[in-house]
């Protein structure tokens, strides 16, 4: 822009090395964010969850899996029936396939239990799920749905490496099969931390005594009656669906989003030439 | 439609106020990148109550129902969630363009003498804005909205003797609650907006009055008239120049805008925070609280400062220090020139290190203490939190820049400034 208003090579020389400047002061600042984003993910390498926002068939299969499954203790309080047409279901459909908690399709996702109950049963109310994916991210939604693993010491029986004695139980281990804990030591952070990273999968990090630290894992025991690419297949889904279901004008938002930039990339054409044959006088 | 104008003027200075504030308006020839942002910066306030309007009408100050009405207005009210997105992605954007133009201010000197009072307008908006930022980031009830406020509201506790019945006053009671949501309501959609278009007002009738600086620092009210045009050498009218220059900035940054809005609304957790889509549980205090990011320099500065003498309000008045500083600029530069163009290498340091302490300073403002680990246990700092050392060395830093600053500006090896802007 600085460029528009001084010609000369050496009288915007000034102007040009500022424009350099705030360029280079954007681009540090961007690798220092994403620096800052990779360290405040802490000791546990998550898996990547792969979700496409644009597969309508896997939101579709997502959405099926969230009724059957989720619906029963969690509620989706601001998601309403209806707007599942987003997904190319029509409202037939979807008071035939997926409404078993309530009767109007212009309801939203709410749940019969209470969370008084739900505190009362678990120790901890289900939270609602209809933000849940903007405040946890689709990768950690994935990873903590595939780390469940017995665990004979926690009231539930199970326990979770990405959230670890989290209240709820592994209410799909009948599709998952049962997941056992595998723990290796090491005798310092360093070692433990290129241990975990040579996983190249779900792993955690945890401090012994005396310095010392643990690399766990999860590791299949009992298989269920899924396959473990199926079951990875379900769990994708199924957070594609969550993703979904938090931002729902999320698709509107970008396709519209692409046409306004066309349309202020024409502008600016507009506008810069008319600045230029307004200026063109001066001197 | 001349007529019409005369029925007017004869009632109403209308083509007078035009012509003094824009139309016959005379700016320097020279205006060059930095000086896009005062305009853009009026524009994000137009944005801003607009969208904030449009937000009102659907949008319900009550704890039990704040934070769904914004899930409504995302899902439920028709285009509800680009307008959201514009307000919030424009919060962040006013915050940006006002300190590229304050950092503007501080590269050619427009505080300088005869500008004190458009510095000093500018400063109180600074201020309004950031009281604005505050109370309006209560309103969604998130997590981090209610743990902020309380936050901040608890700073003024520290003040001794009055602090406690000072906070419980602010809030209307002893806890961030629904009769706080209301009254931070009633200050960010009524009595903030006012105080900022007022202000904003007094900053421009200010600059117009005295003329705007430049690049270069010259100022074109002393120079020689055009005998052709009547205008002082390197001066032209800002309309229809300026008005069609900013136009190509207006749309600049607004392709910037649009690709936060429709491609980053959340701009990786720093325009909107993940923990504030958790709804407010004054039950459950999160691990970690920030602030949003453009206050994050004065909270590492906040933080940086030890308690002492069994009291923590010293932390509380360097940062209210560090901001009211800036209004003392006029009076605390005695540099021969305005311009950095022509400034020695003494200002030129102090501005980087200022700046480069700003940046840092609000990067650790958004991690916690010991992100950097801490120093081993012995003397010299026997294991204390890396980041908070570095934070007092900088919140030092930051403070030198302008206690010294009557030194070293007097001290600066100074070009002679050219009678003519470097244009042309």
């Amino acid at each position: 822009m600085s460029t528009a208003c001084v010609k000369g090579a050496g009288i915007m020389s000034p102007a040009r090395r500022m424009m350099r400047g705030v360029a280079s002061l954007l681009l540090a600042l961007l690798a220092f964010t994403s620096c800052a984003a990779f360290a405040a993910e802490g000791d546990t390498n998550l898996l990547h969850s792969h979700v496409d926002r644009l597969d309508a068939e896997s939101l579709q299969r997502g959405a099926r899996y969230f009724v059957n499954y989720c619906l029963t203790c969690h509620s989706a309080e601001y998601m309403r029936y209806n707007r599942l047409t987003d997904l190319g279901l029509t409202e037939a459909e979807i008071t035939g396939n997926l409404m078993f908690a309530s009767d109007k399709i212009g309801q939203t996702m709410t749940v019969a239990m209470t969370p008084a109950n739900g505190k009362a049963w678990f120790g901890n109310a289900p939270p609602d799920l209809s933000v849940e994916a903007r405040i946890r991210g689709s990768d950690w939604l994935y990873s903590y749905l595939l780390s469940f693993y017995r665990d004979d010491k926690s009231p539930t029986g199970w326990n979770n490496l990405v959230f670890p004695n989290v209240a709820m139980p592994n209410v799909l281990w009948q599709l998952s099969g049962e997941n056992k804990l595998v723990k290796t030591e090491y005798e310092d952070h360093e070692k433990a931390q290129a241990a975990a990273i040579a996983v190249k999968g779900l792993a955690a990090i945890e401090p012994l005594p005396k310095d010392h630290y643990a690399v766990l894992q999860v590791a299949p025991g009992e298989p269920g009656t899924m396959t473990r690419a199926d079951y990875e297949q379900f769990v994708r889904d199924l957070v594609n669906y969550m993703d979904y279901m938090a931002e729902p004008a999320r698709n509107t938002r970008i396709r519209l989003g692409i046409i306004v930039l066309l349309f202020l990339g024409l502008l600016f054409v507009f506008a810069y030439s008319l600045k230029r044959e307004y200026w063109k006088d001066l001197h | 439609m001349s007529k019409f104008m005369t029925w007017v003027d004869e009632r109403f200075p209308l083509t007078s106020l035009w012509n003094s504030q824009w139309g016959k308006y005379v700016a320097p020839k020279n205006f060059n990148f930095w000086y896009y942002f005062g305009s853009l910066a009026a524009l994000v306030l137009v944005l801003q109550i607009l969208t904030g309007i449009w937000l009102t009408m659907n949008y319900k100050p009550d704890a039990q129902k704040a934070f769904e009405s914004i899930e409504y207005i995302m899902r439920d009210v028709p285009w509800g969630w680009l307008i959201r997105y514009m307000h919030s992605t424009g919060a962040s954007m006013f915050f940006v363009v006002v300190y590229l133009h304050m950092f503007r201010g501080l590269m050619y000197g427009s505080y300088r003498k005869p500008r004190e009072l458009t510095w000093i307008f500018g400063c109180l908006i600074y201020l309004a804005l950031m009281a604005e930022a505050f109370f309006g980031y209560l309103l969604p009830w998130g997590q981090m909205s209610y743990w902020g406020a309380q936050v901040i509201v608890n700073l003024f506790s520290t003040i001794p003797v009055i602090g406690d019945d000072l906070s419980v006053w602010i809030r209307g009671d002893y806890t961030i609650s629904d009769v706080t949501l209301n009254r931070f309501f009633a200050f960010h959609v009524a009595a903030l907006p006012l105080v900022l278009l007022a202000l904003v007002g007094a900053h421009l009738m200010a600059l117009h009055e005295t003329g705007s600086n430049n690049p270069d620092g010259v100022e074109i009210k002393k120079q020689p008239k055009d005998p052709r045009t009547g205008l002082p050498l390197d001066g032209i009218y800002s309309h229809p120049y300026y008005t069609i220059k900013d136009i190509v900035g207006v749309v600049v940054f607004l392709a910037v805008f649009s690709v936060v809005v429709f491609f980053l609304p959340e701009m990786g957790g720093y325009f909107l925070e993940s923990n504030n889509f958790i709804p407010a549980n004054p039950l459950k205090t999160p691990e970690h609280i920030a602030p949003v990011w453009y206050f994050t320099p004065y909270y590492a500065m906040l933080r940086a400062v030890p308690s002492f003498a069994a009291t923590q309000v010293w932390g509380v008045i360097v940062m209210a220090i560090s901001v009211l500083i800036f209004f003392a600029m006029p009076w605390l530069d005695r540099g021969a020139v305005k311009s950095i163009r022509y400034r020695g290498r003494l200002y030129k340091s102090w501005l980087a290190a200022f700046v480069v302490s700003f940046l840092i300073l609000g990067y650790l403002g958004t991690v916690p203490v010991t992100v950097w680990g801490q120093f081993a246990d012995h003397f010299p700092f026997y294991g204390a939190d890396k980041a908070t050392v570095v934070a007092r060395v900088l919140t030092v830093v930051y403070f030198l820049f302008f206690i010294l600053m009557p030194w070293y500006t007097v001290r600066d090896k100074t070009k002679p400034q050219p009678d003519r802007v470097r244009w042309s």
